[in-house]
Order: structure tokens, then sequence, then C-alpha cells
């Protein structure tokens, strides 16, 4: 018979590179790690704003530096990041009034932010380059 | 377990409420930032500053920066409080982090203020 007084020894399971998140959780995890991304990328994205807006000159210069192909790409992440914080957000938002917080319509919601935010980056790149 | 004794209520309502209106006043801004850009007849320094220089998207560039700055600010220290269990270094991690974006805040503000 099991010994009701005993601390029940629960298992832990944290080995990150073996645990397969369902859908709504790696949509959670992104959301922070795009957060996370966007905040630690804000003196760059104030840098460019104040370059583009300075003088003739800051603006020629910010027009070359956003066609480095460095550049361009830590700016199409940074579209990802803010583009995938801005769906999940919205999602995050719906779930706080309930609205699909039902297993399977959360499952199909966490698909389509994860589709969406890809689409409207990659809409956002041929609209740009 | 901790012993709190809690007495009062909403302990962390605020912040969490904030974090959410600042995602819509964001959210909005957004959009209406996409919709005048591509209303622009061209990309050049002077369609730019023009669209900066008009009271209107100044202000609410404004207040995009202002939400965003306590957007982050919650969300950052939400990431902190999950993974930094030391206080001392916490703490230190928050006072770089409000520095950080009082910083962003200021030079945002300055940026958008000298536009002619």
């Amino acid at each position: 018979m099991p010994d009701a007084t005993a601390e029940r020894v629960r298992p832990k399971f944290l080995t990150l590179t073996e645990i397969r998140l369902p859908l709504p959780g790696f949509v959670s995890i992104l959301h922070r790690l795009s957060g996370a991304g966007l905040f630690l990328c804000l003196p760059f994205v104030l840098y460019l704003f104040d370059l583009s807006l300075e003088s003739e000159a800051s603006f020629r210069s910010f027009q070359a530096l956003v066609s480095g192909t460095f550049v361009k790409l830590v700016l199409f992440g940074l579209i990802w990041a803010f583009l995938h914080h801005f769906c999940a957000g919205i999602r995050f938002l719906l779930l706080d009034v309930h609205k699909g917080v039902d297993l399977p319509r959360a499952r199909r919601s966490a698909g389509a932010v994860l589709v969406v935010s890809l689409v409207l980056t990659l809409f956002a790149g041929i609209w740009l380059w | 377990m901790v012993n709190r004794i809690v007495v009062g209520a909403h302990y962390g309502l605020k912040d969490w409420l904030i974090q959410r209106l600042s995602a819509v006043v964001m959210a909005i801004y957004a959009v209406l930032f996409v919709v005048q850009v591509s209303a622009l007849p061209s990309f050049d320094l002077a369609h730019w500053r023009a669209l900066f220089a008009g009271g209107f998207m100044r202000v609410a560039s404004l207040l995009f920066l202002l939400a965003l700055v306590y957007h982050a600010w919650i969300g950052v220290r939400d990431i902190f409080m999950d993974y930094v269990k030391p206080a001392g270094i916490r703490l230190l991690l928050h006072t770089v982090t409000v520095l950080f974006l009082a910083g962003c805040l200021g030079w945002g503000a300055q940026i958008l203020w000298r536009v002619q």
C-alpha cells in the first residue's frame, strides 16, 4: 500500500532539446523570444529612425545602410518578430476575453498565428525590397 | 510554501491591464503607420518628414513610444522574474532595464520633435 504521508516524487523533465512543446506552447515561447528580441534591438531601430529624419546626408546613409545584406537580414528578422508578437498578442487578447479557449480552437489559432505572421513577413519583405 | 498574508486585492492587476491596453494602443498605431506610409506618393526625405512634422503623427508616435516602453518594462520584468532568482542580480537587471527604456523614450521624443 502506498504511503500517503511520504512526499510524492514528481518526475522532472527539463531537457530543453527533448521537450516537444504543443503548438500553443510553441507560439507562447516565440511570443516571449520575439518580445525580448524587439526590446534588445530598440536602440538600433531608433538609430535608423533618427538617421532617416535628421538630414539629407543622413537620409542617404540610412538608405545605404538598409540596403546592406546583413542589415536587411536583421530587419527581416525584426519584422517577423514584430508581426509574430502582434498576431500572437491579438490571440492572447482574445483568449483573455474567453474567445477560442477550448483545445481544438486554441490549437488552430496557434497554427494560424504562425502561418499568418510568416506570410505577412514575406509580404513585408516583398513590399520593402 | 510561501507564507504570505494577503491583505488588499489586485496584486499585479494594474500591470496586467496596462500591458493589454498598451498592446491595443500599439496595434492601432501599427495599422495607422502602415496605412500612412503606403499612402506616401514616394519614399523620400521630404514626404517622410512631412509625415511626422504634422502634429497628429508626432503625438501618435509619442503615445506609441510611451505604450511600448511601459509594455516592454512589464514584459522584460516578467522574464527576469521567471528566470533570474538571486535578488541582487534581478534588482540590477530591473534597474538597467528601466534606465535603458527611459533613455529610449527620451531619444525617441527628441527625434520626433526635431523634425521640421
